[in-house]
């Protein structure tokens, strides 16, 4: 039978932490840019104009089709040659931005889904008072519908933000040292794979259903 | 930029000379293909399944389900890959764990992905047959009683195929969703399309070329997909019934 080791954890925990900052780090980034970006992307869509409906459809649904592991891989190729086209060669840690630009675009997609539905869901008859006050079609949109908008769709916005949190592991194929990176390097390290990887499994699971938990409780909350 | 096109590339013998590097990207295709229905195929049994507990009128099937979902749901996929990989076989007794190391390492990762994108699934797709019971009035449970059945009877001839048929749309987004999610399983060294993107770059120092066929291929998935889906849709429309959520 298998005997446990659990002892090269506590000694791992300093780099463990730093890679659980960098997880929180992109998934704090990508839930920002995807939301306004989603926001945007949203408003697009149901766009009156036809071609800029179908650009931000056409955006959407590619992000969309594609697997998040392609879309890492493909901005790990892009972005580094662009980012030095622009900025020249010192800007730092190229796998961290590529995977900064690659969540947050990817995530923005699936947001902008969710804020759609959400934006749809607020009555039309708002709009109409809206624009019988003599709101611009931005200052309903802004001052009416986005606001109430929001506040229904909190839950999903939250339960994708826990999606997205799960989904930072894959930053493993471009060998960034989040969370699961770090824990994995420890394992490989020691010889204590098994050890490493229950222990993170262990605690995104404590994480993920513990943040679900809370999403579940506001949900109930929202619908009294 | 001065990227050199070269899309004849993909007609140029690999290094072995056995095939072209199309044939890699057919190969990664194919396999693509067969480890996202086969765990497909796990994740609807198990999912219907699961799904059937939860609805169940007793506590402890139905906590064993929720249980099952949550733990499935709240562990990131790339982590239960490697449980299933690297840890699994650790924990089994020796003789087995040992005879499974000792299988061919495509056996081993592919059996790996499949168990863990098809359990992964399951989770979802058992969330979806729940909601999909849920959404059958009360009236047809309680009528297949009365008229005899026995309430596995009532599930299969009544509840499921109405449930089933209303879940189509949800299921149609998992399923797209295992074909996207099989890519995960290039990260223990399984040669689908994702990692056949990888390795035609590494071979070919073409990258884009690689990258953006793989792209498309897995659009064309998509597509697909979702055609098929609305074929099946279709085809079990039960005459009378507005179903799909239309």
């Amino acid at each position: 039978m298998y005997e446990f080791d659990w002892s090269s954890i506590p000694g791992a925990l300093p780099y463990l932490w730093a890679g659980a900052k960098t997880t929180l780090e992109i998934t704090g980034l990508a839930i920002v840019v995807g939301i306004i970006w989603g926001a945007v992307l949203a408003v697009m869509r149901l766009s009156a104009n036809r071609v800029v409906a179908w650009l931000a459809a056409s955006y959407v649904n590619l992000f969309r089709s594609v697997p998040l592991v392609m879309v890492i891989l493909w901005f790990f190729l892009i972005v580094p040659s662009l980012l030095k086209a622009i900025f020249g060669e010192g800007i730092g840690d190229i796998r961290l931005a590529s995977a900064f630009t690659a969540f947050a675009l990817f995530e923005a997609a699936y947001y902008s889904e969710i804020i759609r539905a959400g934006i749809q869901s607020v009555s039309r008859g708002q709009v109409s008072a809206a624009f019988a006050l003599g709101l611009t079609y931005g200052q309903a949109m802004r001052l009416v519908v986005l606001p109430q908008a929001f506040r229904n769709m909190i839950p999903l916005l939250l339960t994708q933000a826990i999606i997205l949190f799960q989904d930072t592991s894959l930053v493993y194929v471009i060998g960034l040292a989040d969370f699961f990176g770090a824990a994995y390097k420890v394992g490989d390290r020691d010889g204590r794979i098994v050890e490493l990887l229950l222990f993170a499994g262990a605690v995104y699971f404590v994480f993920c259903f513990g943040t679900s938990l809370l999403v579940r409780q506001y949900q109930r909350r929202l619908v009294k | 930029m001065g990227y050199h096109w070269n899309w004849a590339v993909f007609f140029s013998k690999v290094p072995s000379g056995e095939t072209t590097y199309l044939g890699w990207f057919i190969s990664g295709l194919q396999w693509t293909v067969i480890i996202s229905l086969s765990s497909w195929a796990l994740a609807l049994v198990l999912g219907a399944f699961l799904g059937v507990m939860r609805t169940a009128p007793n506590r402890w099937l139905s906590g064993l389900a929720a249980t099952y979902v949550e733990i499935f749901r709240n562990i990131p996929l790339l982590v239960q890959l490697f449980i299933w990989y690297f840890v699994i076989p650790e924990l089994l007794p020796v003789s087995l764990g040992t005879s499974i190391k000792n299988s061919p390492p495509l056996l081993q990762q592919f059996l790996a992905g499949m168990l863990c994108l098809g359990l992964f699934t399951a989770a979802r797709v058992s969330e979806q047959v729940r909601s999909g019971i849920g959404a059958i009035s009360r009236g047809q449970k309680n009528a297949g009683l009365a008229i005899g059945l026995t309430l596995p009877q009532t599930y299969r001839f009544v509840l499921l195929p109405m449930a089933f048929r209303i879940i189509i749309p949800p299921l149609t987004s998992e399923f797209l969703n295992i074909f996207k999610n099989s890519a995960v399983i290039s990260t223990i060294g399984f040669v689908e399309l994702s990692r056949q993107a990888q390795q035609l770059v590494d071979y070919t120092a073409q990258p884009y070329e690689a990258f953006i066929v793989v792209t498309l291929a897995y659009l064309v998935l998509n597509v697909v997909i979702m055609a098929f889906m609305r074929w099946v849709e279709m085809h079990t429309r039960v005459p009378g019934f507005i179903t799909a959520g239309k």
